[in-house]
């Protein structure tokens, strides 16, 4: 059977589910795709975009550290993500208008030493250049069934977390002086959330890989609340573009011979410039959920 | 192997440099380390070209601190290797696609966001596009009949710093050192206009037009720090020091020093580190005296607003 693109989309639909490899992708990007536009969802709203970057640029020492050490990269990506998490959460915040900046730096510095030890782990390692490439740019090849399940296991363990505290999550998101009031957890929720957020950066890592989680993370959110400023709904919009983002990207890649991280950035921009180009041509003020909810 | 040498940076130059004598003549004696590091063309390269670089990223990264554009940094890291890539996959040289993608996207950024400074989400979606992109000029460039094996990418990612050419050293020296007088000149302005926009441009200063010089000393900057420490590092050598200066002292021009000065002896520091051992890159150990002095700032700065407290 050759493989092919054929323009006729059904034969080009029950092609990409002719390999075991191509169906163990599509599942795991899928399980990938639905964590990553729930949790992308939440850090879009509480603009916490760095951190969810630093989180999934961590996951890269971590994998090539466990493959120094001989552990499972899976193993490497979550621990280093979900360590980094707890760190950020840590870092203590100053009083008044410094606090941002040097949060900011903080968070700077440790993604740059974080890219640096990669760097180190893989000198040491020695010699797996088209390892290194698939660690940061991502690959659809070779994903087992072990991982699939693991990826599963992880997500739904996640996404019960993030039902059981999204409602207080997103009271503490809209107005955090009223919800510690009320007896919301804010600081707590908030360390909770970076876990969460650790959990998806390092899921995503693995397909997309960790210089691209970006785009499974802000884009599909940041496209979503441009749309619609209903929360709920931009909610569900958000995984639904994350999962066309994903299928999409995986099918190209597959019937192409560039990197599967180049299809799934470039659909993911093109869904928001297209979003930005209708909210500007309608030029109806969309108010965000935050402003929607204090309304 | 291609793999080591890029990463390592210097494994190319092997001959050079045999581990056990550099790290035996460093440590015989200062003098003696200094001549040899004299005597040896890549190190002097290394060593003239890192302290420029490490100058104009202390002084440009203390107002990238100051006015919280770490982000935005960040994105302009990852365009110039896009940038690079796509000078190599056109067949161009490398320089000019990587000063001129930091360029033009950091005016860009300062276009698209509002009052000069860009929004978080924005830049997130470009950036992660852009690298895309650079993922795909990489395949083109590997999968291209010239022969290339790849190491170019890495070297742009994780920089090539002992590996740099006479005329490479003379251009980078020579590009940060005017981008550190412009930002001493327009320092004063500079200062008031990030602490204050509003009361800046009601006492006349041009805050528009400085955010967007600014941005753009902030991609020249990152397109010559890009071949010291590599396109995902230079941030770190941005935001490190001058996260360390701020910690240290409020005082913005003490600060402003204190941070370049940081940055130096982390660039040299780093390479001293890295020429001795050879199993560690040397932006490995640039990064990592540089988040060693950030980190003893926040140890240090933390006890005293403690007892300030009690």
């Amino acid at each position: 059977m050759v493989t092919g693109l054929t323009w006729n989309i059904a034969d080009d639909i029950r092609q990409l589910f002719l390999y075991q490899f191509m169906v163990n992708a599509l599942r795991a990007g899928t399980i990938v795709a639905v964590l990553a536009g729930a949790l992308g969802w939440y850090m879009v709203l509480r603009r916490q975009a760095f951190a969810g970057h630093t989180l999934a640029i961590v996951s890269f020492p971590g994998a090539a550290g466990a493959i120094l050490l001989g552990i499972s990269a899976t193993v490497g990506y979550f621990a280093a993500a979900i360590t980094a998490a707890i760190v950020i959460a840590a870092v203590p915040r100053s009083a008044g208008g410094r606090g941002r900046s040097s949060e900011s730096a903080a968070i700077g510095t440790v993604q740059a030493f974080a890219l640096a030890c990669g760097a180190l782990f893989v000198s040491l390692y020695g010699g797996f250049l088209n390892g290194l490439t698939n660690l940061l740019f991502g690959s659809f090849l070779g994903v087992s069934g072990n991982q699939v399940l693991t990826l599963l296991v992880v997500a739904a363990a996640a996404l019960a977390t993030l039902a059981w505290i999204g409602r207080p999550l997103f009271f503490g998101t809209v107005d955090p002086d009223v919800a510690a009031a009320r007896g919301v957890p804010v600081r707590l929720l908030s360390t909770v959330f970076l876990m969460l957020l650790g959990c998806a950066a390092a899921e995503v890592s693995q397909i997309t890989g960790a210089l691209l989680v970006f785009a499974l993370l802000v884009m599909p959110a940041a496209t979503a609340q441009r749309l619609t400023a209903r929360p709920t709904l931009s909610f569900g919009l958000t995984i639904v573009i994350a999962l066309a983002v994903v299928w999409l990207g995986l099918a190209a890649a597959y019937f192409s011979v560039y990197p599967v991280g180049f299809y799934i950035t470039t659909f993911g921009f093109a869904g928001y410039v297209l979003a930005a180009l209708a909210q500007t041509a309608v030029s109806r003020p969309v108010r965000s959920p935050v402003a929607a909810a204090r309304a | 192997m291609s793999g080591v040498a890029g990463v390592a940076g210097v494994a190319s130059l092997a001959g050079l440099r045999s581990p056990d004598r550099g790290a035996a003549i460093l440590a015989s004696g200062p003098i003696t380390g200094l001549a040899h590091i004299m005597n040896q063309p890549f190190l002097r390269y290394a060593f003239i070209a890192g302290a420029a670089i490490a100058i104009a990223s202390g002084l440009v990264g203390y107002f990238v601190v100051l006015r919280s554009q770490v982000f935005t940094g960040d994105a302009l890291s990852h365009v110039a290797f896009t940038g690079a890539l796509a000078a190599l996959a056109a067949g161009a040289d490398l320089l000019i696609g990587l000063y001129g993608a930091c360029v033009l996207v950091a005016l860009a950024m300062a276009a698209l966001g509002t009052r000069g400074q860009a929004d978080d989400t924005v830049i997130g979606s470009v950036f992660a596009w852009i690298l895309g992109l650079g993922a795909l000029f990489l395949t083109i460039y590997t999968t291209s009949a010239t022969g290339a094996n790849g190491t170019s990418g890495v070297n742009v990612l994780f920089g090539t710093i002992f590996g740099l050419s006479a005329a490479q050293t003379v251009v980078d020296t020579a590009v940060t050192l005017a981008v550190s007088i412009v930002v001493i000149v327009i320092g004063r302005p500079l200062l008031f206009a990030s602490i204050d926009p509003a009361v800046a441009s009601a006492r006349k200063v041009p805050v528009r037009v400085l955010g967007f010089l600014f941005l753009g000393l902030v991609g020249v900057t990152a397109a010559a720090a890009t071949q010291a420490v590599g396109a995902l590092l230079l941030l770190g050598l941005l935001a490190a020091p001058a996260g360390a200066a701020q910690r240290v002292t409020a005082r913005p021009f003490l600060g402003l020093w204190l941070s370049a000065a940081i940055a130096i002896v982390s660039v040299w520091t780093g390479l001293l580190v890295a020429y001795s051992e050879p199993g560690i890159p040397p932006s490995f150990g640039i990064l990592a005296v540089a988040t060693v002095s950030y980190l003893t700032a926040i140890a240090l700065t933390s006890r005293r607003t403690v007892t300030q407290r009690s």
